[in-house]
């Protein structure tokens, strides 16, 4: 609900014309484009974005970039004196519930 | 502030390592039948940010680096193949570049040339840009590219009509909301080729409040299969699989074996294919593992040959285990896991063809193993068929570590990694400080003790009767190998040895031996040649002797020679020039009288093809150089002149031969340098035109207090000099440059090259009374070490300055206690039947005994096995007290009950009762999961007893939280404790608080003091200035960083600035503006004021910073020394990696100029190898700021000629010019 507000708040406003490959015809297409963002890059966030998604996200990404980086994942395994291979395996696995179970539904007016 | 940043010791630990015919040379020229068995190996190594080439001699067994290549960029996967029918391996490297780079090795120009470069995403390391996993098909046909989530990318490759590697658009078989685990290829010889991958989705889980989504996610092995006809890439299967799946292996196919997989598992091997019933093995266990701790596969090789495959699979303790398959056709009947041996863990183990295993450690030492056995023995064995499964889960299978039986370390490559602490001092009071590194982790760490310069090993060492002056090796004969004698003179008589067998007195040489030598050389073919003060006495091969007599009272001073040129000097300046003539006779040709006294001779090779050189060079006492020409129109005439600061003491001229290629690297133009030793201790270089004789582009660098004295010398097949001065150097070159690097021993007064049977590339030297034999090893480093083991990971240590002992505290998490090891050990040898022999476990051992271990088989030496685990939670820590001269533990305190030891310092307290003592924070029970919690923390005060060689526990204060940092401060004790800053003074039962301040954000991991200002970091905000005020009794913070650091590194410079490192690898400096400071120090409140009303719950004021740079490491310390006496301070620093740096400030805008100007040039004109944007790179978290990188300018030598003329014409300078000041900026660093 909230999010279409935004969109129509785009209709007559400048922003518009900044966005590009937008035509007068497409207006309808914005929704559709930022969907193909949002499948496209992970972690593209969206009005309607919990703090829960948010951190999970981030969480995720963190680990990602610790098993990227060798040498963060080696300083890792030497503070929990684990093998790197360990410490990678963990992360990995890690990534499932990053953020513990998430919060059950609520219906937010 | 300006930096330079040049890293002096590049990374030592390997990411990941593949095996591969990278050169595509063939060992033994067999004539083409079977090449792919008898091309040789390279082990190609990723090494964080840098890709080396590794390849094994099998002669000597030792690895030899080929080459090592600085990419800036992270490495993240390397793969190797080769297209069908070829003879050489290409290889891919997935990196944070975004970018899929292959690589070809040219063997002929020692370079990797990049092939292909696709990019496909964003750089960095991301989550869904693929560079993670890799995997490429066994007959080189496609290679696929991971992320850890989402995305694969697959590449065709393929040849075009020039047999030009050709690679694909690529294909894409994305599944989203999906993480990788792992990722291969299937062997399924000429099919269409399969990719297979562990994946896990996780959508459900996200959604499911309940968590029975997430109880429920199942890993599956999913198929991906790329159509060639089509080319297209479909999912072709997915199976679920065991939940602990972690690492797939291929398995040999297509006619060699059944193809399918090896899946690792938390504590199982299963074997699986498309449409094949899993075959599941348990991975034995140690005995002693605690049952809350899984079996995890870390490392995989795979080795074949004809009609033969296996598997050796590494796990996280370090046993590695063979799996074998019993197969029919494609059917696989049983899968059997044998225990081979256990060796450090490794990130990456290859198996070579040559029967050798190359184990890159992920801490410590690598090694290379020779295969004696493989593993045919019985010994603990688990197997498929005889795997129970019982009501509590698989009924496990137990096996006890043993020595090494089918594998034997041939050699061990040094490896810094992990550097925990790191302290450059002069504790040993030599001309340069010695950088004294903590490294390793668990049983195998150490203290290195690393100094700038290469290590000699001697070969033998004999005393001579007197002292003597100067030593030289000659040959009989111009053909043979091998020298034939060393003469040495002394003060009035000359001692000939021969060198056979033994090196033994002779007396038939025909050398007169009744007065000391000047020289003493081979001349033309078979003659040799003695040159004493009353003449030069010529032997001929049949024995006959020519003797030329200095006419009148005259004596020869000085003579410089070649093989067919002799000129010497008679004292008052008059100078004789020999020929030799065609008939190996030496004659007298031109004499030639200079103004003065002659300081020194030199004659340059003869060049090849040529019957004599053109150029004398003659140094005088007027401090200059000049250049005859021996030509016969104009003998003895002045071609050039050079000035010098100081009078020359010795002169050489060093030959670069022309060279195009050959294994060490890029053409070589031939080139002459005349090399002058002065008497002010410098070394003076300068290149000599090879037609004209005229002098260029020169070059000073002071060597030492004494005047340094030339010798040449042959180091790996080529020409390369000796300077003795205070320190002996070598100049030499290594990979394309010349390095001119002190060399690690003590004084020598002279040397010469010296070959024989046993070592064919040695250096004799004599040095006071002693005759001495060494080679000299591991060129192209920068520093060599020596290592003394510690017991546990060292965590820091302190110098204590009186006495020059260290002071390092040790500890590891999930370890047990020294007692309880001990007890486990005894019990595990009852257990075996063995009689214990008194001597192997001695309560009072010190170290952590790998002598004992060698005295003792029975007894597992740790460093090899790991200490057995504990429960996550159990800690064990030591103190002690280490004595580098000797290497000595003095004091050794294992800490009891669960404490870990993680700050020390020394500490004055005002009252002069006890000296110096010991600071030393601990924390006992410490978790850092889920969160960080502890029972207690302490800090000790230990007094030293003994004259500083022991400790004695003073009192014990316990504080609320980890007392991570520590410092002394105006007679009294500072200790970050969690997030408190608090200052202590000494109580005579506890420690008494003074003062305290709570407002820092986390936790206090550093502090330093400077006056009154104390500088603390926070672990994940940054710097804190702080000021305590006496009178007042109040510390408090008048200024703070705004940028969120998470320091793990913390260094003072100057009253105002501070160095920092973040764990993303930055290396940062924040400074308190100059106005701001002097209103702080002006102020009689000293801001306290401003700091009362405080600005968005911070410091009224803030830091700015003033230089970043992105190190692409984990930076573990940072030191502000000077690595060469005399040289400017700079910033050294440390990594996990076990890179050491350094980053030097510039002293004039000029040079600031100069280099970012390179810096640019190379940036566009060389970009690096994998891909990655150098300046993003540099500037990967934080834009790079007045740092200039001196990796990347030092590549500048290895450009082409064209590329080098065409930067240097940019810069307006020459080529030369720029290689002039690349040295110059380095040697003032090292």
């Amino acid at each position: 609900m909230y999010f279409s507000n935004i969109l129509l708040n785009f209709d007559n406003d400048a922003a518009m014309i900044n966005l590009p490959f937008v035509k007068a015809s497409d207006r309808f297409n914005i929704n559709s484009q930022l969907e193909h963002l949002q499948a496209k890059y992970v972690g593209t966030g969206h009005a309607d974005l919990n703090r829960f998604e948010w951190a999970v996200n981030i969480q995720r990404d963190s680990y990602a970039s610790y098993i990227g980086h060798y040498p963060m994942l080696a300083y890792f395994s030497l503070a929990e004196n684990e093998s790197i291979g360990r410490e990678r395996y963990n992360f990995m696995q890690k990534m499932l519930l990053p953020c513990g179970l998430p919060p059950a539904e609520r219906d937010d007016d | 502030m300006y930096l330079y940043s040049l890293t002096l010791q590049r990374a030592t630990g390997v990411v990941c390592a593949v095996i591969g015919s990278f050169s595509g040379r063939d060992s033994k020229k067999s004539g083409g039948s079977s090449s792919s068995s008898s091309s040789t190996q390279e082990i190609a190594v990723a090494r964080g940010t840098t890709l080396e080439l590794l390849r094994p001699d099998p002669e000597t067994g030792r690895l030899r680096t080929l080459l090592s290549v600085d990419v800036f960029g992270a490495i993240r996967s390397l793969a190797q193949f080769r297209l069908t029918g070829a003879t050489k391996d290409y290889l891919v490297v997935g990196s944070d570049s975004g970018r899929l780079v292959i690589l070809e090795y040219s063997p002929d120009r020692n370079r990797l040339d990049k092939v292909h470069q696709e990019t496909f995403g964003k750089s960095g390391c991301r989550r869904i840009v693929p560079g993670q996993l890799l995997a490429v098909d066994p007959k080189g046909r496609a290679l696929c590219i991971a992320a850890l989530e989402k995305q694969k990318l697959v590449y065709v490759l393929n040849r075009d009509a020039a047999a030009r590697l050709t690679i694909s658009s690529p294909l894409e078989a994305h599944k989203s909301n999906t993480l990788t685990f792992s990722l291969t290829a299937l062997d399924c010889g000429f099919d269409n080729p399969v990719f297979a991958a562990i994946e896990l989705e996780y959508a459900e889980s996200d959604r499911d409040p309940t968590g029975q989504a997430a109880e429920q996610a199942q890993k599956h092995l999913t198929f991906y299969e790329l159509d060639l006809g089509l080319n297209h890439v479909s999912r072709k299967a997915s199976e679920p699989i065991d939940n602990g799946a972690n690492l797939l292996v291929t398995v040999p196919g297509g006619g060699d074996g059944p193809s399918g997989l090896l899946v690792c598992c938390d504590n199982f091997v299963l074997y699986r294919n498309q449409g094949h019933p899993e075959v599941r093995a348990v991975i034995p266990r140690r005995a002693d593992l605690p049952a809350e701790r899984g079996v995890l596969i870390v490392a995989a090789a795979t080795h074949r040959q004809k009609n033969l495959f296996f598997f050796l699979l590494q796990t996280e303790y370090g046993d590695v285990f063979k799996v074998d398959l019993e197969y029919n056709n494609d059917t696989v009947s049983e899968l059997r896991i044998k225990y081979f041996d256990t060796i450090p863990v490794a990130s990456a183990i290859c198996v070579l063809r040559s029967g050798f295993l190359f184990s890159a450690s992920e801490f410590g030492n690598h090694a290379l193993y020779q295969f004696r056995d493989i593993g045919r023995d019985v010994d603990v064995e688990s197997s498929s068929a005889t795997l129970m499964e019982t009501e509590e889960g698989f009924q496990p299978v137990f096996f006890q570590p043993r020595a090494l039986k089918n594998l034997f370390r041939i050699d061990e490559i040094e490896s810094l990694m992990p550097i925990m602490d790191m302290r450059v001092a002069n504790l040993f009071d030599e001309e340069t400080p010695q950088v004294f590194t903590a490294c390793g982790r668990g049983p195998r760490s150490t203290l290195r003790i690393l100094r700038p310069g290469l290590a000699i090993s001697e070969m033998a060492r004999s005393m001579l009767p007197a002292e003597p002056i100067a030593v030289w090796t000659v040959k009989k004969n111009i053909n043979d190998m091998f020298d034939a004698y060393i003469v040495v003179s002394f003060a009035n008589v000359t001692l000939v040895l021969s060198i056979g067998e033994t090196i033994e007195e002779v007396s038939d040489s025909q050398f007169l031996d009744t007065t000391h030598s000047l020289a003493v050389s081979l001349l033309g073919e078979d003659s040799l040649m003695q040159v004493h003060p009353n003449g030069i006495r010529h032997i001929r091969e049949d024995g006959r002797v020519n003797e030329w007599r200095t006419p009148g009272k005259k004596t020869i001073t000085k003579v410089g020679s070649n093989r067919l040129q002799v000129v010497i000097a008679l004292s008052g300046g008059e100078l004789i020039y020999f020929e030799m003539d065609m008939t190996g006779q030496l004659m007298e040709v031109e004499k030639q009288d200079m103004s003065g006294d002659v300081a020194c001779l030199a004659i340059a090779p003869v060049p090849e093809g040529r019957q004599r050189s053109r150029f004398l060079a003659v140094g005088s006492y007027d401090n200059t150089i000049r250049i005859l020409s021996l030509d016969p129109d104009d003998c003895l005439q002045p071609l050039s002149v050079q000035s010098v600061s100081s009078a020359p003491e010795s002169l050489m001229f060093l030959e670069v031969q022309a060279s195009v290629g050959g294994e060490d690297g890029a053409d070589h133009p031939a080139n002459l340098f005349l090399n002058a030793g002065l008497q002010n201790g410098v070394l003076f270089r300068t290149n000599v035109d090879m037609v004209t004789g005229q002098l260029s582009d020169t070059r000073s660098r002071f060597l030492g207090l004494r005047p340094p004295k030339l010798f040449p010398c042959i180091v790996s097949h080529r020409q390369a000099m000796l300077c003795l001065s205070s320190r002996p150097w070598l100049g030499y070159i290594h990979q394309g440059h010349f390095l001119l690097t002190p060399l690690s021993c003590d004084t020598l007064e002279s040397a010469a090259s010296f070959s024989s049977d046993q070592c064919s590339e040695g250096v004799v030297a004599v040095a006071g009374d002693a005759l001495r034999i060494f080679t000299i090893e591991r060129l192209g480093e920068t520093f060599n070490e020596t290592a003394i083991p510690l017991r546990y990971t060292p965590r820091k240590f302190v110098i204590l300055p009186k006495k020059k002992y260290l002071a390092v505290i040790e500890s590891d998490k999930g370890a047990l206690s020294a007692e309880e090891r001990e007890a486990a050990k005894k019990e595990c040898l009852e257990a075996a039947g063995v009689t214990e022999n008194g001597n192997a476990n001695n309560g009072d051992q010190m170290e952590n005994g790998d002598e004992d271990g060698a005295e003792d088989r029975n007894t597992l030496p740790d460093e090899q096995y790991g200490y057995p685990k504990a429960e996550s939670e159990r800690w064990v820590s030591c103190i002690r007290i280490l004595d580098p001269r000797s290497r000595d533990t003095t004091c050794l305190l294992e800490l009891q009950d669960n404490e870990a030891a993680v700050s020390i310092c020394t500490v004055n307290f005002h009252d002069k009762e006890h000296g110096t003592l010991l600071a030393v924070g601990t924390a006992k029970g410490l978790q850092f999961w889920p969160k960080r919690n502890l029972s207690a923390g302490f800090i000790h005060i230990y007094k030293f007893v003994d004259e500083g060689r022991s400790l004695e526990l003073l009192h014990k204060t316990q504080v609320e939280e980890v007392p991570l940092a520590l410092c002394q401060f105006q007679g009294r004790l500072l200790a970050g404790v969690g997030s408190v800053l608090r200052l202590y003074d000494l109580g005579k039962r506890k420690l008494l608080r003074k003062c305290e301040n709570k407002l820092f954000p986390r936790t206090i991991v550093s502090i330093h003091t400077y006056r009154d200002r104390i500088y603390v970091g926070d672990m994940q905000e940054s710097f804190h200035y702080c000021k305590y005020r006496r009178d007042e009794n109040q510390l408090y913070i008048f200024a703070d960083d705004s940028v969120p650091r998470w320091l793990t590194a913390a260094n003072h410079i100057d009253f105002d600035t501070m160095a920092g490192a973040d764990k993303f690898g930055n290396i940062y400096f924040a400074r308190l503006p100059q106005d701001l400071s002097d209103e702080i120090e002006e102020d009689p409140t000293g801001g306290k004021i401003k700091w009362e009303q405080g600005k968005l719950n911070g410091a009224p004021n803030k830091v700015e910073e003033i230089v970043q740079f992105h190190v692409g490491d984990v930076v573990t310390c940072l030191q502000k020394a000077s690595l060469i006496p005399g040289g400017g301070e700079c910033l050294i620093y440390g990594t996990v990696m076990g890179n050491v740096g350094a980053l030097l400030a510039f002293t004039s805008r000029e040079d600031v100029d100069f280099f970012s100007h390179l810096e640019m040039h190379l940036r566009q004109e060389h970009p690096p190898l994998c891909g990655r944007d150098h300046m993003a790179y540099r500037s990967a978290y934080f834009p790079v700021k007045d740092v200039i990188d001196g990796d990347l300018c030092e590549q500048f030598p290895s450009l082409p000629a064209d590329m080098q003329r065409k930067i240097a014409d940019e810069l307006d300078r020459t080529p030369g010019e720029i290689l002039k000041k690349l040295e110059d900026i380095r040697n003032k660093i090292i």
